[in-house]
């Protein structure tokens, strides 16, 4: 009986937070469908993890030593499922659309500084500005390299933001645009067709140049634009259907359960966790706002008017964001068909994330 | 764990860069896009 019992007398109670913390993951990810398939998997594992001697530590901690923190395997191997998922046409067609990917990652960078700013080591305030990404893996890979103490909280916030996004980007996009900006039609004739040559040639060609200016990006811009080229080579789709169903969900799997890892009560409930979170909205709302600022600025300059809802689109969380501007058109005009523009745009992010997370890499390594 | 002005103003440079960098490899990216679509159009 004592030996029943002596479990049961040794549960703290910040473990017992940890159990509460991990419900609410699994609730949202269930009954509000956010991020469900990283969310559970975390939310079930910040409980196992948490109880009083769990004999899961072990397996978990291995799960994390070898899938995360020795190589970042895991999220490297999840980079070749996000590839062969993406369809890079909508950019090829309209490449200029590329800018605002790259614009809406100033909020990792000014995230960066304002955790800085909070005391954060440079390497810690770099983790918490890459979730400004709003790409999970790039976040888990950056965090991870730059070795941070505060990789847990930084994928919560990550993967709970993305999730986020028709709540956190519409208030932010309707400050930053006049109703007038909000009423811009964009051309959808579709433009020129992207021939075979350049489907294949993009993800080689990217992988190249991202290699030769950010050689620590190289691991995930190529991971990922492999899993495209098996994509769009035209000869490997038993392949790619299973880099986009199978090894995705496998990873998935383990991915949100090896995260618990880092969710120890000791290490998870610190003060900077809720810092954390806080600057992870920050990020996600100056990722916006560059994004909408540059169409802005464009149009100064544009005889061909662009709608600035769609830079907001420059964020990583695909398809959410395109999503997200391309309803809000429609609210302001039923006939305003922003869709293909912001698809565009919101896959320029995915490439533009993993080059600033690359970059990070590069400067504060 | 405080207000670090220091930490902030070291950080600053890292953000100018990273931005400038990002729109580098942009530009060249869009560069070589437009190059590749114009390629098999002129075989047409």
């Amino acid at each position: 009986m004592e030996v029943l019992l002596e479990n049961i007398v040794a549960v703290d109670w910040r473990q017992v937070v940890m159990w509460i913390i991990g419900g609410v993951l699994i609730f949202l990810a269930i009954k509000k469908e956010m991020e469900p398939t990283l969310l559970l998997p975390m939310g079930f594992g910040a409980i196992l993890i948490n109880l009083p001697n769990s004999g899961a530590k072990e397996v978990i901690d291995r799960l994390f030593e070898v899938g995360i923190e020795k190589g970042e395997l895991m999220p490297l191997i999840l980079f070749i499922g996000i590839g062969a998922m993406i369809d890079f046409t909508p950019l090829l067609t309209n490449p200029k659309l590329m800018l605002f990917g790259a614009a809406a990652q100033f909020g990792i960078f000014f995230t960066m500084c304002m955790a800085s700013l909070f005391g954060f080591e440079l390497n810690d305030a770099a983790s918490v500005g890459i979730i400004g990404a709003a790409d999970g893996p790039t976040a888990i890979y950056v965090s991870g390299v730059l070795g941070s103490s505060y990789s847990a909280a930084i994928m919560v916030a990550a993967y709970s933001y993305m999730a986020l996004v028709p709540i956190i980007q519409p208030p932010i996009i309707k400050l930053c645009t006049t109703k007038k900006e909000r009423l811009i039609r964009m051309d959808n004739s579709g433009g020129k067709p992207v021939s075979r040559t350049t489907k294949i040639l993009f993800p080689i060609v990217v992988t190249v140049i991202v290699g030769l200016v950010a050689p620590d990006a190289v691991a995930l811009i190529g991971f990922l634009m492999f899993g495209n080229l098996i994509r769009e080579c035209g000869v490997l789709n038993s392949l790619s259907e299973t880099a986009q169903k199978v090894l995705a969900n496998l990873i998935t799997i383990f991915l949100g359960i090896t995260i618990a890892a880092r969710m120890r009560a000791d290490e998870f409930l610190v003060w900077e966790t809720l810092l954390i979170i806080g600057l992870g909205l920050f990020a996600f709302v100056f990722d916006t706002f560059a994004g909408v600022m540059l169409a802005k600025v464009m149009n100064l300059f544009s005889k061909k008017k662009i709608n600035p809802m769609i830079g907001a689109a420059g964020i990583s969380a695909f398809p959410m964001s395109a999503r997200v501007v391309h309803k809000m058109g429609l609210q302001e005009d039923p006939q305003n068909f922003l869709l293909m523009h912001s698809i565009g745009v919101n896959v320029s992010g995915q490439i533009a994330s993993v080059i600033a997370g690359g970059l990070i890499l590069a400067f504060v390594k | 764990m405080g207000i670090n002005v220091e930490y902030f103003l070291n950080s600053l440079p890292i953000m100018g860069k990273g931005m400038l960098g990002i729109f580098i490899v942009t530009a060249v990216i869009v560069a070589v896009v437009y190059t590749l679509n114009a390629i098999p159009s002129k075989k047409q």
